[in-house]
C-alpha cells in the first residue's frame, strides 16, 4: 500500500560480492555482514553470510572468484548509521591451518544505481617479532574480536595492520521514499522523478 | 619594466592557479640565485642596465623589479608566501635572505633618482657574520656621507659607528610577554578581613592584578644597564612622540592655517567664525611655534638615541663583555631628493613669505604708528614754535630745516614727548637667512633619508664564564636577589605575590591577580615592594594605587604601569653601580651624575564581577556630578564622570560640546569610537570570533532545535542517557515522536529528590538507597566515558606469546606437542576460553551456563505412618520407605531473569544430576557495556524442589506436586566478576520444612557421622559460568596512588612495596594493606580494627552463655543487608565505609561486615582477626577468624553469620590471603592456603610475613574508627506497620501470580504460624521443628501442609518478593488449595530488621 506519509524509507541492496585479488594466496572463502545503526533493522534477506572456497584459476592467474550473491533490504528513519557491508577473508597457511586474510568495510552507496567497490583488506598486525614467528607457526594469527570494528572508527588507534590485496563488490541500488522524508541522496533520473508524478 | 608588467598580467589571469606557483618560484629561485652570486656583478649589472635600459636578459629581472616599485614587489612577495607555504620553495629563510640582501651601495655617477629607489630596499643588511667584511666599510662610508648634512656639529660625528651593518638590519619583533594568561587560575585566593562592615549584605571583590615590575634603576644595574635603560626610556619616549604625532599633525595645521588665510572669503569667515578665533595671525604664529618646537625636539632626541647607543657600544668595546641584549637598528627611508627638496624649498619659502608678511605687516603697524607719534610730535613742535615765536624774535625756517632745528631744540624742551624713530623697514633677506638657519637646525636635510632608529632586544649577552670577575659577582648577586609585592589594603596586608627571582634583564613577572573579598570600605591599596637577599628582605618602594570607580570591572581595563622609587644608598665592591652613589661615564670622573633605584609596577585594580554580571563594588554614595562649566568641558573625565566612559552618548555629547579636533592624532581612537557608535552599529566586539560564519550555517536557531523533539531524542542516545542508550528507530518526522518517549526519563529527572517510600516501606533505608543509587550512577557515567578507552585486547585476538621456561603457559616445546594432540580427548579439561568485550553483543548473545552436578544429604520426606486413615499416596510413601526406596525424588530449578528450567528429576538424598542449563541473559536496556553488566543486580535461584506424584480416585490420575527443599541464590554480579563459580554450595534451608526430616539414615554408616555433625546441612555441587566469557569490567585501573593519602609517604610505599611482593610471589593470595574510604582516600587497613561495643541489648540477652552472645552478635550483623560494592560502585574501586558509616547506611559488602564482626569481637574480649581471602560463592573477601580456649581456630561468615572450625570440610573460605589486626598486617607465606592445611599462628615469621616488624615499626597509627557506637532504639511500632505492609503486598503479588485460580486464604493456619515465627527467631533460626510440626498437625488434621518459613534480612520489598517467587509455592494447582501466609518482622537496635515470611500451601484431603 502507497502511502502519501511515509515513516521509514527502504533501501534494497542487490549485488554480489564478485572476486578478490590476493596475490600471494590461493583457497579463499569469504564471509561477509552488515553493520549498521541504531535506527536501521533488515526486512528480508541474509545479514551475513559466508562463500564457498576458491582456487586461482589456471589462466586467469590473478583472480579470485566467488560471485556470491548480496540480497538484502533495510528500513531506517534515519540516515545516520547507514549499512557498511563488512568482509573477512580466511583462507588455509602453509600448515592448513584457517588463518585470516583480511579485514574490509565499505558503506553501501547511497545514490540509486549500479555500482562496483573495490574493497582494500587488511589484516591486524603481531604486537612483536617473536609473536610474529609463533603465530605463524601455529598457524594463530591476530584477529579482531570481532570482524564488526572494522566497521567502526572508535578504538582503531591502538590497533597496527598490514594491507592484503582486494575484494570487488557490486551493489545494484533501490531506494524507496528517501525523498519524501526529506533525504536527497544525489542526481535521480529525470525518468524516476516524472514516475513519482 | 616589461617583465614585471608581463609578471603581474601573468597574475591576474592565472591567480591562485599551481602555474603561478611553479612560475613564480622557479622566477624567484633563478633571481635569488642570481642575486646572490656576486654583489658586484650585480652592481655591474645594474649600472649596465641602467645604462642601456630595459635588456630581457633574466639575470636582469631582479634589478629592474627591484627598482620599479617596492609596493608592487612586496605584495607579489606576500603573494608567493602564501601560495607557497606548503611547497617549502622559496623557503622563508631563502625569502628572508632575499630581502634583506645587502645591496651595495652604487657608485656616485648613479643618477641620484635611482639610488634613492635602491636605497629603499636597503633597509635590512645580512647577518651580523658579514659585518667584518667589506660590505661593512662600505656601508660605513655610505653611512657618513649620507649623514654628514645631518650633523650640524662637524666635530660630534654621531654617525662613526663601527658596525653599522649591524645596525641596518631587520628589526626583529620585540618579545611579547602574555601577561595576563594565567588570569583566573589564582582566583581561589581569597581572603576576608573580619572589622568594621561597609555594607552587611554587599558582597564586594576587589580584583588586584599584580602582572610585574621593571626597573628603570636598580643598585644592581652596570653601567651598561644604566645606558641600556637610558636608550629604552628615550626609545619609548620616540614611540609614544611618533604615536602622536604631533609634529606632523601641527604643520599640517600650519599649513591649513596659512592657506585659509591666503584665500579667506567673507562667507567662510562667517560660517566659521565660531572656530576662527583660533585662526589668527597670533595663532598662527604660536602654531608654528610649536611645530618647530617640536621639530627640533624630535631631532634631539633622535640625536640622543644615537648618542647613547654609542656609549653603550663604546662601553662594550670598553669592557669587552656584553651585559644587555639591546640593539639598535636605524631603518632609513629614503626619500625622493628632487621632491623633498622642492618641499623644503617650499616650506621655507612659505615660512619666509609668512613671516615677511607678518614682518610687513608689523611693520606697516608700526609705520602707523610711527606716524602718528609723529603728527604729534609735529603737532607739539608746533607749538612750542608758536611759543617761541611769540616770545623771541620769529624767525622763519624752512620746513626741510625742521629736523635738524628740531634735533637742535631738543635740548631746552625738557617737556616734550621725544620725537618718533622710524620703524626698521624689515630685513627680508635676514628673514630668509633665519628660516633656513633654524630650518637646518631643527630639520631634516632636503633629500637626506629619514632615519627611523629600532631597538630590539635581540642582541646576546656575553656569558658568565667570559665577564670579569667583579661582573660575575655582580651577577651572582643579581640571582640571589628575589622579589615579592605586599598587597595592603587599608594598611592592613592582605596578601603577598608569590617570590620571584630577579631576572637578568631587571624585569620581574608576577603575573597574579588577588580576589579581596572586603568588608570594610577601600580607602587605599598599596603595594609594597619587597627585595629579599637569602632570608633576609627589605622594602624597596611602596606605590599607592587609586581605588577605583564602581564601573571599572574585571577585564575591562588595561593594566596600568606606576611608577616607584626608593632613596636607599646602595654601594657594592662588584660591577653594580649601586643606587644613590655619583657615577660618571666620562674617562675623567667629570658629569657625575646620581641616579636612585626606580621602576615601574605594571598593575591593575578592578571590581569583580558577580554572577549575574554585576559589579562586585559597593555603591557610592556621592557619584561626582558632572559640572556643566566652560573647564570641565575640556576634559571628558571631568564632564562626564569614568562611569560615563562607557556610554557612548554621553562621549558624543561631550565630543561635540567640547569641539574636539577630529583631525588630531591623540583624538583618532575616540572619534573613531563615535564613528562606529553613530553609524547605528553596535560596538565593535571585544572578542574574537572563531567562528563567524556559523550563523550563516545554522539552518534554525538554536532554540528550535532546543525543541525538537526527535532532535532531543537522538541528542540523548548520542549521550548514552540510561533510558536511550539502546533506543532503536528514532522516528523519521518530527510529529513521530510522542511525549510518551521521554515520561521516564522525565520522571526520573523530576523525582530525583522524591523518595518513593512504597517501594521501601521504611524512610531512612529510602533514602540510603537513593543516595547509593546516586554513587552509582556517577559511577556509571565514569565508566561510560571510560569504555571509549580501547586497549589492543579488546580489539585484536592475538596468543599468547608462550613464555620460556615461565611458570605460566610453558615451554615453546610443548606449545608445539599441543599440535599433536588429539582433536577430541577422552578427558577433556576445561580450556581458557576466548574473552569478548561486550561492545558487540545483543539480545541472546549471552548465555549463563549452569552445570549442576550433585547434592548431598537432601531433607526426605517424613514417613506418616503413625497416623492411620491416610490417602492411597502416603500408603505409597510407606511402603516405599518400608522398601527402603525413594524417599526424595529432587530436582533443581534454576531461576534466572523470570527464566525457568530445571533438570530431571534423580532419587535419593544423594542425587547426582550432571546436567548443563543454558539461560538466556539480557542486560538492561540492551546495554552489553561493562559497566552495564556490572550493574546488573539479578540474581540466579537454584532451588531444590522434590517432585511429589499424587495419584487420586478410582480413574488413575496423577498429580505431580513440587515441595521446595532449599536454595543457593548466586548474584549475577558475582558470576561477571569471577567469570566462573565452581563448587560446592551450602543450600538455605528454612529451618523448618514441613513433611521432611534430615536425620534420614540412622545408623546406616555410622562412620560418617563424626563429619556430618561438622557439615549440617544441605549442599550442591555446581558449575557456572557465562558463555562467552565476558571480560569482567575492569578497565579502570585506578591505582592507589592516584587517590589522595593523609598517611605518611613512607608507609604509603611501603605498603605499595608489601603489596607488590605478595603479588609476586603469590598471585593468587589476595593481600591487602591500603584501602580507600567514602571520601575516596586512601587509609591504611589497621585504622579499621578497632575493639567496638555491640548493642547493650545483645550482650544482655544472654548474660550466662557467652557462646549464645557470639552468635547473637554475628547474626545481628548478618542482618545487616549485603550490597555488594561492585554493584553499588560498579568494581571501579573498593570502598570501605567505617562502622558507624555502615550502621547509617545499613549496606554494606563483605568487607564492612566483616570489620565490623572484628571489632564487635574485639570488644568482647576474643583475639579476632580479619582474614582477607577467597571463598565461594563471593570470591575475594574477608571473614573473620577467632580464637577460642584451646587454640581452637573458628573462622566467621560475616554475612551470614555463622561459623566453621578449622577443619570443617565444607567451610566457604577457600583461600586466606593475610590477617589483619589493629597492630599488623600478616601475609600468609605458608605452602598452602586453604584453612584446613595451614597455620594461624601469626608469630611464626616463616609462616606469615608481618607488615610492621623491628626494621619498620608500627608508627602507632590512631584508628578512624569512631570511640564508640550509639544505636538508636528498636522501633517496634513501626516494624509491626512494616510487617503488616509487607503482608498485604505478598497476598497481592501472590494472587497475581495466580490469575486463572481462586486464591483463598487460610485465616487459621494463618494465625498459628504468625504465633510461631517470633520463637524461631529467638531461637536464631535453629531447628525446633518438631515441636512446631506436632503443633500444626494437630490443629490441621486432615490438611495436607507444606510450607517453609523463609528469613532475610530487610532491605527492600524486592527482594522479598523474588525470594517468595523462587519457592514456587503458588504454584500448587490443586482446586481446593488454601494457602496460609505470616509475616514476622523482629526489631533489632539500630533499625536492623530481620524478617520472616511464612508461607505454606494446605490441601484437604
Amino acid at each position: 500500500m502507497a502511502t502519501n506519509s511515509p515513516s521509514v524509507f527502504l533501501l534494497t541492496v542487490n549485488g554480489q560480492i564478485e572476486g578478490a585479488n590476493f596475490p600471494e594466496y590461493d583457497n579463499l572463502y569469504c564471509k561477509y555482514c552488515f553493520v549498521y545503526g541504531h535506527d536501521w533493522a533488515p526486512t528480508s534477506g541474509l545479514e551475513e553470510g559466508i562463500t564457498q572456497i576458491t582456487c586461482k584459476g589456471s589462466h586467469s592467474s590473478h583472480k579470485l572468484i566467488w560471485n556470491f550473491p548480496l540480497e538484502t533490504t533495510f528500513k531506517s528513519t534515519n540516515p545516520s548509521g547507514w549499512p557498511q557491508l563488512v568482509v573477512s577473508v580466511y583462507g588455509p597457511d602453509v600448515f592448513g591451518n584457517d588463518v585470516v586474510r583480511g579485514y574490509g568495510a565499505t558503506h553501501i552507496p547511497f545514490t540509486p544505481g549500479q555500482h562496483t567497490r573495490t574493497i582494500p583488506m587488511f589484516v591486524p598486525e603481531p604486537t612483536w617479532r617473536l609473536q610474529k614467528f609463533t603465530s605463524w607457526l601455529l598457524g594463530r594469527r591476530p584477529e579482531y574480536t570481532d570482524p564488526k570494528v572494522v566497521a567502526q572508527g572508535e578504538g582503531r588507534e591502538v590497533t597496527r595492520v598490514r594491507s592484503q590485496g582486494f575484494v570487488t563488490v557490486s551493489f545494484n541500488i533501490m531506494t524507496k521514499d528517501m525523498k519524501k522524508l526529506g533525504y536527497d541522496t544525489g542526481p535521480s533520473s529525470p525518468a524516476n522523478t516524472q514516475s513519482l508524478k | 619594466m616589461l617583465c614585471l608588467l608581463g609578471l603581474s598580467s601573468r597574475i591576474q589571469h592565472t591567480s591562485g592557479s599551481q602555474h603561478l606557483d611553479d612560475f613564480v618560484t622557479r622566477r624567484l629561485e633563478e633571481k635569488l640565485r642570481a642575486a646572490r652570486v656576486n654583489t658586484t656583478s650585480f652592481l655591474h649589472t645594474l649600472g649596465q642596465v641602467q645604462r642601456s635600459s630595459k635588456t630581457s636578459k633574466t639575470g636582469n629581472h631582479i634589478a629592474i623589479i627591484l627598482r620599479t616599485n617596492c609596493v608592487v614587489f612586496i605584495c607579489l612577495f606576500i603573494l608567493i608566501m602564501q601560495t607557497q607555504a606548503g611547497k617549502g620553495l622559496p623557503t622563508a629563510e631563502e625569502a628572508y635572505n632575499f630581502f634583506t640582501f645587502n645591496f651595495e651601495p652604487e657608485p656616485q655617477d648613479e643618477s641620484e633618482k635611482i639610488s634613492r629607489k635602491r636605497q629603499k630596499k636597503k633597509k635590512a643588511a645580512e647577518e651580523d657574520r658579514d659585518e667584518e667584511g667589506g660590505e661593512g666599510v662600505e656601508e660605513q662610508e655610505d653611512a657618513e656621507s649620507e649623514e654628514a648634512p645631518l650633523v650640524r656639529d662637524e666635530e660630534e660625528d654621531l654617525f662613526v659607528i663601527e658596525q653599522s651593518s649591524q645596525d641596518f638590519l631587520e628589526v626583529k619583533k620585540a618579545e611579547y610577554i602574555g601577561y595576563r594568561k594565567r588570569v583566573q587560575q589564582e582566583s581561589e585566593l581569597l581572603f576576608t578581613p573580619s572589622f568594621r562592615t561597609a555594607d552587611p549584605e554587599g558582597d564586594y571583590q576587589l580584583d588586584v592584578d599584580v602582572s610585574g615590575l621593571i626597573f628603570s634603576h636598580h643598585p644592581l644595574f652596570s653601567r651598561e644597564h644604566v645606558l641600556g635603560a637610558r636608550l629604552a626610556q628615550l626609545y619609548d619616549q620616540h614611540l609614544t612622540r611618533q604615536h602622536n604625532n604631533l609634529t606632523g599633525h601641527l604643520t599640517d595645521k600650519v599649513n591649513f592655517i596659512s592657506r585659509l588665510s591666503v584665500g579667506q572669503s567673507l562667507t567662510q569667515a562667517i560660517t566659521m567664525s565660531s572656530i576662527f578665533v583660533c585662526f589668527s595671525p597670533e595663532c598662527r604664529r604660536n602654531t608654528r611655534q610649536l611645530r618647530d618646537s617640536e621639530q627640533e625636539k624630535d631631532r634631539t632626541l633622535l640625536k640622543n638615541i644615537v648618542k647613547v647607543w654609542k656609549e653603550i657600544k663604546a662601553l662594550r668595546d670598553f669592557q669587552k663583555f656584553t651585559n644587555t641584549p639591546y640593539k639598535l637598528y636605524l631603518r632609513r627611508e629614503n626619500v625622493d631628493r628632487s621632491s623633498d627638496e622642492r618641499e623644503y624649498e617650499d616650506e621655507i619659502l612659505a615660512e619666509v613669505v609668512e613671516l615677511e608678511a607678518e614682518s610687513e605687516e608689523d611693520y606697516q603697524r608700526k609705520f602707523a604708528e610711527y606716524k602718528k607719534q609723529l603728527e604729534e610730535w609735529k603737532l607739539w613742535r608746533r607749538k612750542q614754535r608758536k611759543k617761541k615765536k611769540k616770545g623771541q624774535a620769529q624767525d622763519d625756517t624752512e620746513e626741510e630745516d625742521e629736523d635738524q632745528e628740531g634735533s637742535e631744540s631738543e635740548g631746552p624742551v625738557e617737556e616734550g614727548p621725544p620725537k618718533p624713530e622710524p620703524p626698521e623697514k624689515p630685513d627680508f633677506d635676514s628673514i630668509e637667512q633665519q628660516v633656513r638657519e633654524k630650518a637646518s637646525r631643527i630639520r631634516r636635510k632636503p633629500g637626506e633619508a629619514i632615519l627611523i632608529p629600532e631597538l630590539s632586544a635581540s642582541g646576546n649577552i656575553t656569558a658568565s664564564e667570559l665577564c670579569p670577575r667583579a661582573e660575575i659577582a655582580r651577577r651572582e648577586d643579581v640571582s640571589r636577589r628575589s622579589l615579592f609585592i605586599k598587597i595592603l589594603y587599608n594598611d592592613k596586608e592582605v596578601s603577598r605575590t608569590d617570590s620571584r627571582s630577579l631576572n637578568t634583564d631587571f624585569r620581574v613577572h608576577f603575573g597574579q591577580i588577588f580576589n579581596l573579598k572586603i568588608v570594610n570600605c577601600p580607602q587605599s591599596i598599596n603595594l609594597q615592594v619587597f627585595e629579599e637577599i637569602g632570608s633576609s628582605c627589605s622594602l624597596l618602594a611602596q606605590v599607592f594605587v587609586p581605588v577605583p570607580e564602581p564601573s571599572v570591572v574585571m577585564g575591562n581595563i588595561p593594566l596600568e604601569e606606576f611608577e616607584f622609587s626608593s632613596n636607599q644608598r646602595v654601594m657594592f665592591d662588584h660591577e653594580g653601580v649601586g643606587s644613590d652613589v655619583p657615577l660618571s661615564f666620562e674617562a675623567d670622573g667629570s658629569n657625575k651624575q646620581t641616579l636612585l633605584t626606580s621602576g615601574k609596577l605594571s598593575c591593575c585594580v578592578s571590581w569583580g564581577i558577580g554572577e549575574d554580571d554585576v559589579p562586585l563594588a559597593p555603591p557610592v554614595s556621592q557619584q561626582p556630578v558632572g559640572i556643566h562649566s566652560g573647564l570641565g568641558r575640556l576634559d571628558a573625565v571631568t564632564y562626564i564622570g569614568a562611569s560615563g566612559l562607557y556610554d557612548m552618548k554621553k562621549i558624543g555629547e561631550w565630543a561635540t560640546q567640547s569641539r574636539l579636533d577630529p583631525n588630531d592624532p591623540k583624538n583618532a581612537s575616540i572619534m573613531q569610537l563615535l564613528k562606529v557608535a553613530s553609524s547605528g552599529e553596535v560596538t565593535a566586539p571585544e572578542y574574537f570570533r572563531l567562528e563567524q560564519l556559523q550563523e550563516e550555517f545554522n539552518f534554525v536557531t538554536d532554540e528550535e532545535l532546543e525543541r525538537s523533539k526527535r532532535f532531543r531524542l537522538l541528542r540523548l542516545r548520542n549521550q548514552e542517557v540510561a533510558e536511550f542508550r539502546n533506543y532503536k528507530g528514532v522516528p523519521a518526522l518530527e510529529r513521530e515522536v510522542t511525549d510518551k518517549v521521554f515520561q521516564d526519563y522525565e520522571k526520573r529527572l523530576k523525582e530525583g529528590e522524591i523518595i518513593d517510600t512504597k517501594e521501601h516501606l521504611d524512610s531512612h533505608r529510602a533514602l540510603v538507597a537513593k543516595y547509593l543509587q546516586k554513587i552509582r550512577e556517577s559511577v556509571i557515567n565514569r565508566f561510560i566515558l571510560a569504555k571509549h578507552h580501547y586497549l589492543l585486547s579488546d580489539l585484536v585476538v592475538e596468543e599468547e606469546i608462550p613464555s620460556i621456561g615461565g611458570a605460566g603457559s610453558g615451554i615453546l616445546g610443548i606449545n608445539l606437542f599441543k599440535l599433536a594432540e588429539p582433536k577430541r580427548p577422552l578427558k577433556p579439561q576445561r580450556k581458557e576460553r576466548k574473552k569478548v568485550t561486550a561492545q558487540n553483543l545483543s539480545d541472546g548473545d549471552i548465555k549463563l551456563l549452569i552445570n549442576i552436578i550433585r547434592a548431598f544429604e537432601v531433607p526426605v520426606r517424613r514417613p506418616q505412618t503413625n497416623k492411620p486413615g491416610q490417602s492411597s499416596q502416603s500408603a505409597i510413601q510407606g511402603s516405599d520407605w518400608l522398601l527402603g526406596q525413594v524417599q526424595v525424588r529432587p530436582f533443581v530449578e534454576v531461576s534466572f531473569q523470570r527464566t525457568v528450567l530445571q533438570t530431571t528429576t534423580a532419587d535419593g538424598p544423594n542425587p547426582c544430576w550432571n546436567e548443563e542449563l543454558q539461560l538466556p541473559f539480557s542486560a538492561p536496556n540492551g546495554d552489553y557495556s561493562a559497566a552495564s553488566l556490572q550493574s546488573v543486580k539479578d540474581e540466579v535461584f537454584i532451588n531444590i524442589f522434590d517432585e511429589v506424584v499424587y495419584e487420586t480416585g478410582v480413574v488413575i490420575h496423577t498429580r505431580v506436586e513440587k515441595h521446595w527443599l532449599g536454595s543457593v541464590k548466586i548474584p549475577f554480579s558475582t558470576i561477571y566478576s569471577q567469570s566462573r563459580i565452581d563448587g560446592t554450595f551450602k543450600v538455605n534451608t528454612p529451618a523448618v520444612l514441613l513433611g521432611y526430616s534430615k536425620e534420614l539414615s540412622h545408623g546406616t554408616n555410622g562412620g560418617y557421622d563424626t563429619l556430618r555433625s561438622l557439615s549440617e546441612g544441605v549442599f550442591i555441587t555446581l558449575f557456572i559460568t557465562i558463555d562467552p566469557q565476558l571480560v569482567p569490567g575492569e578497565s579502570i585501573r585506578e591505582k592507589v596512588n592516584h587517590f589522595d593519602s593523609q598517611e605518611d609517604e613512607h608507609l604509603l610505599q611501603a605498603s605499595e612495596r608489601f603489596e607488590r611482593d605478595a603479588a609476586q610471589a603469590y598471585p593468587d593470595r589476595p593481600c591487602i594493606t591500603t584501602i580507600i574510604d567514602l571520601n575516596g582516600k586512601t587509609v591504611f587497613i589497621t585504622r579499621y580494627i578497632r575493639p567496638l561495643n555491640p548493642p547493650q541489648e545483645l550482650l544482655d540477652a544472654f548474660p550466662n552463655n557467652p557462646q549464645e552472645t557470639t552468635a547473637l552478635v554475628a547474626r545481628f550483623v548478618s542482618l545487616i543487608p549485603s550490597l555488594p560494592d561492585r554493584v553499588s560502585f560498579s568494581g571501579a574501586c573498593d570502598l570501605w565505609s567505617t562502622c558507624d558509616q555502615f550502621l547509617t547506611l545499613l549496606a554494606g559488602d563483605e568487607e564492612e561486615h566483616a570489620v565490623l564482626l572484628c571489632n564487635y569481637f574485639l570488644s568482647m574480649g576474643k583475639k579476632a582477626w580479619l582474614i582477607i581471602g577467597t571463598a565461594i560463592p563471593e570470591g575475594p573477601t574477608a571473614y573473620v577468624l577467632t580464637c577460642e580456649q584451646n587454640h581452637n581456630y573458628l573462622i566467621w561468615n560475616p554475612s551470614s553469620g555463622q561459623c566453621y572450625g578449622q577443619h570443617e570440610t565444607f567451610c566457604p573460605l577457600q583461600t586466606v590471603g593475610s590477617l589483619v589486626n589493629a597492630d599488623n598486617v600478616w601475609f600468609n607465606i605458608q605452602e598452602y592456603t586453604s584453612p584446613m592445611t595451614m597455620s594461624f599462628d601469626v608469630t611464626k615469621t616463616n609462616l606469615w610475613k608481618p607488615f610492621f616488624s623491628r626494621t619498620f615499626s608500627h608508627p602507632g597509627l590512631s584508628s578512624v574508627q569512631p570511640d564508640e557506637l550509639v544505636y538508636r532504639r528498636t522501633d517496634k511500632a513501626a516494624a509491626a506497620e512494616l510487617q503488616d505492609r509487607i503482608e498485604k503486598i505478598l497476598k497481592e503479588k501472590i494472587m497475581e501470580w495466580r490469575p486463572r485460580h481462586p486464591t483463598r486464604w487460610n485465616r487459621y493456619c494463618t494465625t498459628t504460624l504468625k504465633q510461631f515465627l517470633p520463637k524461631l527467631e529467638l531461637s536464631g533460626g535453629r531447628d525446633m521443628a518438631e515441636g512446631h510440626r506436632h503443633e500444626l498437625q494437630s490443629l490441621l488434621g486432615d490438611n495436607r501442609i507444606s510450607g517453609f518459613p523463609l528469613h532475610m534480612p530487610f532491605s527492600e520489598i524486592r527482594p522479598i518478593i523474588e525470594a517468595v517467587y523462587s519457592t514456587g509455592v503458588h504454584h500448587v494447582q490443586a482446586s481446593n488449595v488454601e494457602f496460609a501466609l505470616a509475616v514476622y518482622v523482629h526489631p533489632y537496635p539500630n533499625n536492623v530488621l530481620s524478617v520472616w515470611v511464612y508461607l505454606a500451601s494446605l490441601v484437604r484431603t
